[in-house]
């Protein structure tokens, strides 16, 4: 039986296999894969692309304080990007189940409905969720848009739920009997993560703390925006340092509103503010990427 | 003769998409390709597949002749000649024709028929491409074709010949795929013979939906509880469906059964297995897309599955009763009902208000009313709905029933959505069809006061629904509602709900239209005394008198606009003329009389067709326009009374006569 680690090291092994960098994850926090640059960025312009990664993925409303088997404050993606998409990009994701020792002649997979959108990003896309004996192990989308503008090379993004995928090979009822490392729980390496940001985030975060600090990054996000608009040196612009503050509003305004502290009314005017960054950097990436051709705000 | 089929290979399509879309393909290729004849088009689908085949078509569409009209014989010769040369032939090969002004040349133009052959490679692409999708994609790049999911494969067989197109980058073959896992891993050549008799089969594809059907159904088992809308999903989510029978542990069935079949059904596309007795058994079938489970790995996957869902749910229950509904009132405030309508909160109290003054008029238990409408919306901040969101009022009822709130309560919330469609039930207790119309009628009010209002197919809040679930409960409980007082200050909403009332007394009480448009057309009151008119109406319609007193108040109706009379007048007695002006006068007391002691709405209708002699014999014999003003006035105020006292159980006007 793999451990936790090894069924990661031969996904990525796989896709590797098949062209894909390998990436490290992103170092700030991010409620999914989706929205680290390699990702929300690259899907951008017409370059193609192929990358994998693992990306811990917070989403502070989801957390448990451990005691829920199957849900989690964080958990691990395993995201895979092709771009453009390959014809035969079904048959590579089933491969790559192949390849961590599910035998699909003796499972039962199919492939249901189940298309994606993020406001906060201006992206959607139209795929599946991947069913495993009645298991959802992936979510399987063609972007189709991305900061507000329609993507050039439709990218498949495959996104592998691991926890879900591993405690399925390892036929434990509990993420948290997951065997991560020979020896080692899942529980003896997460367990106190899921228990203390649970308890923060739920009951301890200093809101008004949280509000200044979604501002000042919302400012720094918008200044450099604007200073971006003037710049006559669009090659070196800190676009990237830009995004930066809006993956911190965004995962901010995760946490405000897991603390309770986002008002209906607020709520869709917050969405509101970090789209209107989001789409802002990713049309200065497509500017800065493609010099000359001036994108669709 | 000659057969073509056609393949389209997709990846998954979502199920529920696929009839419409074989609906469409085939009056698309009837519309493109009904020149060629044929005696049969048969359309098959898996989720992987779009197929069309059609029979006996004629390989080439009949020559057509049309005729070119040229130049006037006057204009001479020469004109004859460029004719002739246009249309690349001789002017002694023209014919001549006449018309209004003379005699003209004309040339029979003969249009060979297309071969089937060369149609279909050219009419096929754009079909294809064209299929409706209620939701598209593209997968070629910015601008590329669009269509559900990308296409992987076509097929196209001309009897033996493939004929050659390409969409979306994909050409034309004679290959098909067989199942992702069993079937061949490569493009498998096939023929009109073999294609779905023996290649799809022998790769595990059931091309037939009828045939996937028998299957799952052959293996379902007596026990099995009837779920058609589940079946269809699961013929058109497998190519080759198993299904398997699980089980789980028997200590769940303390939860729920709305919420354990909702789990099986919605999240997991179970059937549910009952018990003799008709109480849920504690097992389940699952439907597979393969060839069977011989070590049981897939049967133990769906019930290690279905045991997190179950524990999931037991946890939200147990979580969820450590705060009752009416605790959870101020936590209301967090959830958006509309962005500009505000929060579940601020709904519930108007729906609080709303539903006492409607419990007053009915006599419905006021306290049970207004706690049921309070507490009403409290189950959406509950784990339970949060994660099943279809249970929302289920939930909310099942609750209540375990707080303690009382089994009246507990049903009016748990019924409040109810009913869901026009085939679904209304809730079972008047203070819960009292709690659903408050509900219902909140939204429709709100959303039209800030111009939400549905136009054509557009309807996102789903208002339609809302108002004829209104109509059907006031109808079918006969509730004795002033509806009009609750809507008077939205004139827009009055005028939906009507329609949707008309709606709802032709298509579903199965009136006539002009019944219904009679009935509707008499002042609004409350259903039950509606649709007892209507059914008058009906009732004294195919009597002798009817039709022509109904075609008399049209006529009645006429001579007042033209004369722009507004008001009603008594005629005053004194000035009637002896004999029929005297006798229409008499009979209308009369009948005034007869209709105030008739208790029913027939005896009514009844009494006022009994009119029907004294009306025409007045309308032959008496003159309304009378050279005497005052003469004159006096008969249309005699016309006056009787069309406004005889049109509160209808306007007569509206019956269609023939």
């Amino acid at each position: 039986m793999d451990s936790f680690q090894d069924t990661i090291f031969k996904l990525k092994r796989y896709w590797a296999d098949r062209g894909c960098i390998i990436q490290e994850p992103y170092d700030l926090e991010v409620g999914a894969g989706t929205m680290t640059p390699e990702t929300f960025l690259r899907v951008l312009g017409p370059k193609p692309y192929k990358v994998a990664y693992v990306q811990p993925s917070r989403r502070p409303a989801d957390g448990r304080y451990g005691e829920n088997p199957n849900r989690l404050y964080k958990h691990q993606q395993l995201q895979v990007i092709l771009k453009p998409t390959p014809e035969d990009v079904i048959e590579q994701y089933l491969g790559s189940l192949e390849a961590i020792g599910v035998d699909l002649r003796k499972h039962d997979i199919k492939f249901e409905e189940d298309n994606w959108e993020s406001p906060t990003l201006g992206a959607w896309g139209i795929g599946w969720q991947v069913m495993l004996d009645g298991l959802e192990i992936t979510q399987f989308t063609y972007f189709q848009q991305c900061g507000g503008m329609d993507l050039d090379l439709v990218p498949a993004e495959i996104t592998y739920g691991l926890e879900r995928i591993v405690a399925f090979l390892q036929n434990v009822e509990s993420v948290y009997d997951i065997e991560w490392a020979p020896g080692f729980k899942y529980a003896e390496v997460r367990l106190a993560d899921e228990q203390q940001f649970s308890v923060y985030n739920f009951e301890m975060a200093d809101v008004p703390m949280l509000w200044q600090e979604f501002e000042l990054h919302e400012r720094e996000a918008q200044r450099l925006l604007d200073l971006f608009r003037t710049s006559k040196d669009r090659e070196r612009f800190p676009v990237l340092a830009t995004y930066d503050h809006v993956l911190n509003c965004s995962h901010l305004f995760n946490l405000l509103d897991a603390r309770g502290a986002i008002s209906v009314t607020e709520r869709v005017g917050v969405i509101a503010r970090v789209r209107k960054l989001a789409v802002g950097v990713a049309a200065a990436w497509v500017q800065q990427q493609n010099p000359g051709e001036e994108a669709a705000a | 003769m000659a057969y073509f089929l056609l393949e389209i290979g997709s990846e998954e399509i979502p199920d529920w998409m696929i009839e419409p879309a074989l609906e469409d393909l085939r009056a698309k290729f009837q519309a493109a390709f009904g020149a060629f004849g044929g005696s049969a088009l048969v359309t098959e689908a898996t989720p992987r597949r779009l197929v069309l085949l059609a029979k006996d078509l004629n390989e080439k569409a009949p020559d057509t002749e049309s005729v070119v009209p040229g130049p006037y014989l006057s204009a001479g010769i020469k004109a004859a000649e460029g004719f002739a040369r246009k249309c690349g032939t001789e002017v002694n090969r023209l014919g001549t024709m006449p018309d209004a002004k003379g005699e003209r040349y004309v040339f029979h133009q003969l249009t060979k028929g297309q071969s089937l052959a060369a149609a279909l490679s050219e009419k096929l692409p754009e079909i294809i491409v064209g299929i409706h999708f209620p939701k598209s994609m593209y997968w070629t790049g910015k601008g590329g074709v669009r269509f559900i999911r990308p296409i992987r494969w076509i097929l196209t067989l001309l009897d033996d010949q493939v004929i050659p197109l390409e969409v979306a980058g994909v050409k034309s073959g004679n290959t098909t795929r067989g199942h992702r896992i069993l079937g061949s891993k490569h493009p498998i050549p096939v023929t009109l013979e073999n294609y779905d008799e023996q290649v799809l089969p022998e790769n595990f594809v059931i091309v037939h939906a009828e045939e996937r059907k028998r299957r799952i159904e052959a293996a379902l088992g007596p026990d099995v509880r009837k779920d058609p809308d589940l079946l269809r999903t699961l013929v058109y989510l497998t190519e080759f469906p198993t299904p398997i029978r699980g089980s789980f542990d028997p200590s769940y069935l303390e939860l729920p059964e709305e919420i354990l079949t909702t789990v099986m059904r919605h999240h997991q596309r179970y059937f549910s297995v009952l018990k003799e007795d008709g109480s849920l058994a504690p097992e389940f079938v699952a439907v597979t897309n393969t060839n069977g489970d011989p070590d049981g790995l897939i049967r133990q996957g769906n019930e290690r599955v279905l045991r997190a869902r179950f524990n999931d749910a037991r946890f939200f229950w147990q979580v969820d009763q450590q705060k009752k509904l009416s605790a959870r009132l101020p936590d209301l405030a967090k959830i958006t009902f509309q962005a500009k309508l505000g929060s579940y909160k601020d709904k519930t109290e108007r729906v609080v208000k709303l539903a006492s003054i409607l419990a007053a008029q009915t006599g419905a238990d006021a306290n049970v009313v207004e706690v049921a409408a309070l507490l009403s919306k409290c189950d959406l901040t509950t784990d339970m709905v949060k994660e099943f969101t279809e249970l929302q009022g289920i939930v909310g009822g099942l609750y209540a029933k375990a707080q303690g709130e009382g089994e009246a309560v507990a049903t009016a919330i748990y019924d409040h959505y109810k009913p869901a469609s026009m085939d679904d039930s209304i809730p079972r207790t008047l203070e819960g069809q009292i709690v659903s119309i408050a509900d219902k009628l909140d939204t429709l009010r709100e959303c039209f006061k800030i111009g939400l209002v549905p136009t054509g197919s557009k309807d996102p809040f789903a208002l339609r629904r809302a108002a004829q679930g209104i109509v059907k409960i006031v109808f079918e409980a006969r509730l004795e509602l002033e509806l009009p007082a609750l809507i008077e200050d939205v004139p827009q909403l009055a005028a939906f709900i009507r329609e949707r009332m008309q709606f709802y007394l032709r298509d579903v009480l199965g009136f006539a239209y002009d019944e219904v448009n009679a009935a509707l057309a008499a002042p609004l009151t409350t259903a039950p005394d509606l649709a007892d008119r209507v059914d008058a109406i009906h009732f004294i319609r195919p009597t002798g008198n009817f039709e022509p007193l109904a075609a008399s108040f049209k006529r009645i109706k006429n001579i007042l606009t033209q004369a722009g009379v507004e008001t009603v007048s008594e005629p005053d007695p004194k000035l009637l003329a002896p004999g029929p002006e005297r006798t229409l006068y008499d009979a209308f007391l009369r009948v005034r009389e007869a209709t105030k002691r008739n208790s029913s709405n027939r005896e009514n209708l009844a009494s006022i067709a009994s009119l029907r002699p004294d009306v025409d014999l007045f309308f032959d014999k008496i003159l309304v326009n009378d050279p005497d003003p005052a003469i004159r006035q006096n008969r249309l105020g005699l016309l006056s009374s009787l069309l406004a006292e005889f049109s509160t159980i209808a306007d007569f006007s509206e019956i269609v006569t023939s």
